[in-house]
């Protein structure tokens, strides 16, 4: 699972409703390189939530990614390639996404997240 | 690429190992999943550096032929481990990067205007009843841009229908008839295959004043 992915999902808990973004605990993080298309990251950033997606990379380790960030900053080349990389590049492989509003933990193995609810939680 | 070479890469893929009939498991042919990802592209320009989500993406077949033509970011949603497993494989074997989440369609939560094309061949609603509805009203409020989905020819005027009056579509066309060739999978199926006739639909969602762009 990559960070866009990560930067859709919400809790899906009945009743949650600060579910977003979901803390990510990792215990396995991959890198796969893709080429840099600089017109859908410009797209892509518009509508991002930023601070989601900067906390996201560090779980994963990546820390490059500056806290703030305005669209100025779409001309730099720089950083381009660290908002690629950080969106499109950075694999979540094992561990859990975690609620922030009631803890619940969703497991992620193999690189996919397990979202299904209990009985009691719909 | 041409249509000839992606029905081609799609008639390799591996199909469900286990199918369950309550989850309606059936797979996509390449025949129609090509045809269906080719319009998508080449006539509306819905693929091709857009983010694609195939819900209830079985083994990864839509979403596969997404990555083939060129889609910037594919998910497959799919509520069945065992599917994302085989749709994970494939998606590997053509080395396309696809993203997966395991979840109930009725209960996925995404925030955002991020998905720009939903492309699906959701459950019929044979066996549970409702099914194909509630796959459409998820895409349509999802979806930023267009919902492709197979649907049968004979609830034609019930899709039409209820797309446009309660799931808020603006727009809602057949763009063509196929033969949906289902073979014989399940201990009820008498006949060796069967040829049901299913509409390709494009729905278009109203645009949401204010949100994402």
């Amino acid at each position: 699972m990559r960070l866009l992915t990560h930067n859709m999902l919400s809790c899906n808990i009945k009743g949650v409703t600060n579910g977003f973004p979901l803390k990510i605990e990792a215990t396995k993080v991959i890198e796969k390189q893709v080429d840099l298309n600089v017109d859908f990251l410009k797209n892509m950033f518009l509508k991002v939530e930023w601070k989601a997606l900067v906390e996201a990379s560090r779980s994963m380790g990546y820390a490059e990614l500056p806290e703030e960030a305005d669209s100025s900053l779409l001309g730099s080349e720089e950083f381009l390639k660290k908002f690629h990389h950080a969106l499109l590049e950075l694999h979540l492989e094992e561990g859990a996404l975690i609620c922030p509003e009631t803890g619940r933990r969703f497991s992620v193995t193999k690189g996919i997240p397990n979202m299904l609810l209990h009985e009691d939680e719909v | 690429m041409k249509l000839k070479q992606l029905e081609g890469l799609l008639g390799d893929l591996q199909q469900f190992h286990n199918p369950k009939v309550e989850l309606e498991q059936y797979p996509t042919g390449p025949h129609i999943a090509s045809r269906m990802l080719y319009t998508a592209d080449f006539s509306f320009g819905d693929v091709s550096n857009k983010v694609v989500a195939d819900f209830g993406c079985g083994c990864g077949t839509l979403g596969i032929a997404a990555a083939l033509l060129d889609a910037e970011y594919v998910i497959g949603v799919d509520i069945d481990a065992e599917s994302l497993e085989t749709a994970s494989a494939n998606a590997g074997d053509l080395e396309v990067n696809l993203d997966f989440v395991q979840c109930n369609i009725g209960t996925l939560r995404w925030r955002g205007q991020i998905i720009d094309t939903v492309v699906m061949n959701p459950p019929f609603g044979t066996r549970r009843k409702g099914a194909d509805m509630d796959f459409l009203q998820r895409a349509l409020e999802i979806a930023s841009g267009a919902v492709y989905s197979l649907h049968k020819t004979t609830t034609r005027e019930h899709i039409k229908r209820a797309a446009i009056r309660e799931y808020n579509a603006a727009s809602a066309e057949v763009i063509c008839e196929l033969r949906y060739d289902v073979p014989q999978m399940y201990k009820f199926h008498k006949k060796k295959d069967v040829d049901i006739a299913v509409d390709l639909w494009r729905f278009v969602p109203q645009k949401n004043e204010g949100k994402g762009i």
